[in-house]
């Protein structure tokens, strides 16, 4: 069975599902860029404990802020930090 | 003949003398009413603290001791002083310190104000607590996200709206009466005191305009030049916009530059219900 996910845990999950539809908007050749992009970020929260609601929560909203920066048309491709 | 060592004595006590009068002379010219008190009077300072990049760590006061001989008059002063001298990484906006560009608006001591505006009270036994403004996202320390603030600034149309323009191509005249209306309107600088400081902006931020944007709104209506009247009415003719400010006045109180956006926000209901 599918584990119910909580209020903020859908938001999560939404922000990420709307990055990858973001990436598929993109030009052909920079999705992966995109995806992997988006996977790294999540990616370097993933230590967050479940129950820190105030972190999570800025997480999102910075989330949600730089989504729209990134899916402005103008951004064709895209290069994560390295860590 | 001078040895070697005597030679260095000498420079060093020239410098400490010369080091002296600058101290006393910065001073002076610091604070006129503490002139000849050597001894430091620190006060301390306390400020909020939230670092962006650690955002699992709570937010929290830190403390800092300023000697008031050493530091000038107002509250932004001190928040310079102390990031010079004590913390670089102390974060907040300022640009004009003389109350024009309304950068650095935050709460002291449970006021919202600019902090070039506000006197440090000279008492060091008190102790002052800074934070940012109140009830808005933190970017960092003490600044505040604005977006939001601008987004309703924005949708309120704040430009001139006319269909026709004289034909000589020259600017657009108004009665000295006219014009009369447009003062303690025209002076806001948008520094988002007021509109922090009003519970229901705190609530309804979303939806309600918060006081700041209305007077602005009002700004516009009462200019004789601006034909949109009707346009900017309806916008305003909802119950969320216009009708959250419940007159609580806590906008005109805080406000720095002394305006009355409760006055304004009131004329913009008289003129919505006598329409």
């Amino acid at each position: 069975m599918v584990r119910k996910l909580c209020g903020l845990q859908r938001d999560v999950v939404h922000l990420y599902r709307s990055c990858i539809r973001v990436a598929h908007t993109k030009p052909v050749q920079s999705r992966p860029h995109f995806i992997e992009f988006a996977r790294s970020e999540f990616s370097k929260n993933r230590d967050v404990p479940r129950k820190d609601f105030n972190t999570i929560e800025y997480l999102l909203r910075t989330g949600k802020r730089r989504l729209e920066t990134y899916s402005s048309s103008e951004v064709k491709n895209i290069f994560g930090r390295k860590l | 003949m001078w040895t070697k060592q005597a030679l260095s004595a000498c420079k060093l006590a020239y410098k400490s003398v010369n080091y002296n009068t600058i101290v006393t002379g910065a001073s002076t010219r610091g604070l006129a009413t503490a002139a000849g008190s050597a001894s430091p009077r620190f006060k301390t300072f306390k400020i909020y603290r939230w670092n962006p990049d650690t955002p699992s760590e709570k937010p929290f006061l830190q403390e800092f001791k300023v000697d008031l001989n050493e530091c000038g008059p107002m509250v932004l002063d001190a928040l310079l002083k102390i990031k010079n001298e004590q913390d670089p990484t102390l974060t907040f906006r300022r640009s004009c310190r003389e109350g024009i560009c309304g950068s650095c608006a935050m709460n002291i001591g449970g006021r919202n104000t600019l902090a070039c505006l506000c006197k440090i009270d000279q008492n060091e036994s008190k102790q002052l607590k800074i934070y940012p403004l109140p009830h808005m996202y933190i970017v960092k320390d003490l600044v505040p996200d604005l977006t939001n603030f601008y987004k309703q600034y924005k949708s309120i149309k704040p430009y001139l709206h006319r269909d026709k323009f004289p034909e000589d191509g020259k600017e657009i005249l108004q009665s000295i009466e006219d014009r009369k209306k447009l003062d303690g309107l025209y002076e806001c600088i948008l520094c988002a005191c007021c509109s922090t400081s009003c519970p229901s902006y705190w609530w309804n931020n979303e939806e309600y305009l918060g006081p700041a944007v209305l007077m602005q709104a009002y700004r516009w209506l009462a200019d004789s030049r601006d034909t949109a009247n009707d346009m900017r009415k309806t916008m305003l003719n909802n119950s969320m916009s216009l009708y959250r400010c419940h007159t609580i006045m806590n906008c005109t109180r805080t406000c720095p530059k002394g305006l009355n956006p409760g006055k304004a926000i009131a004329h913009i209901k008289s003129s919505l219900a006598f329409n």
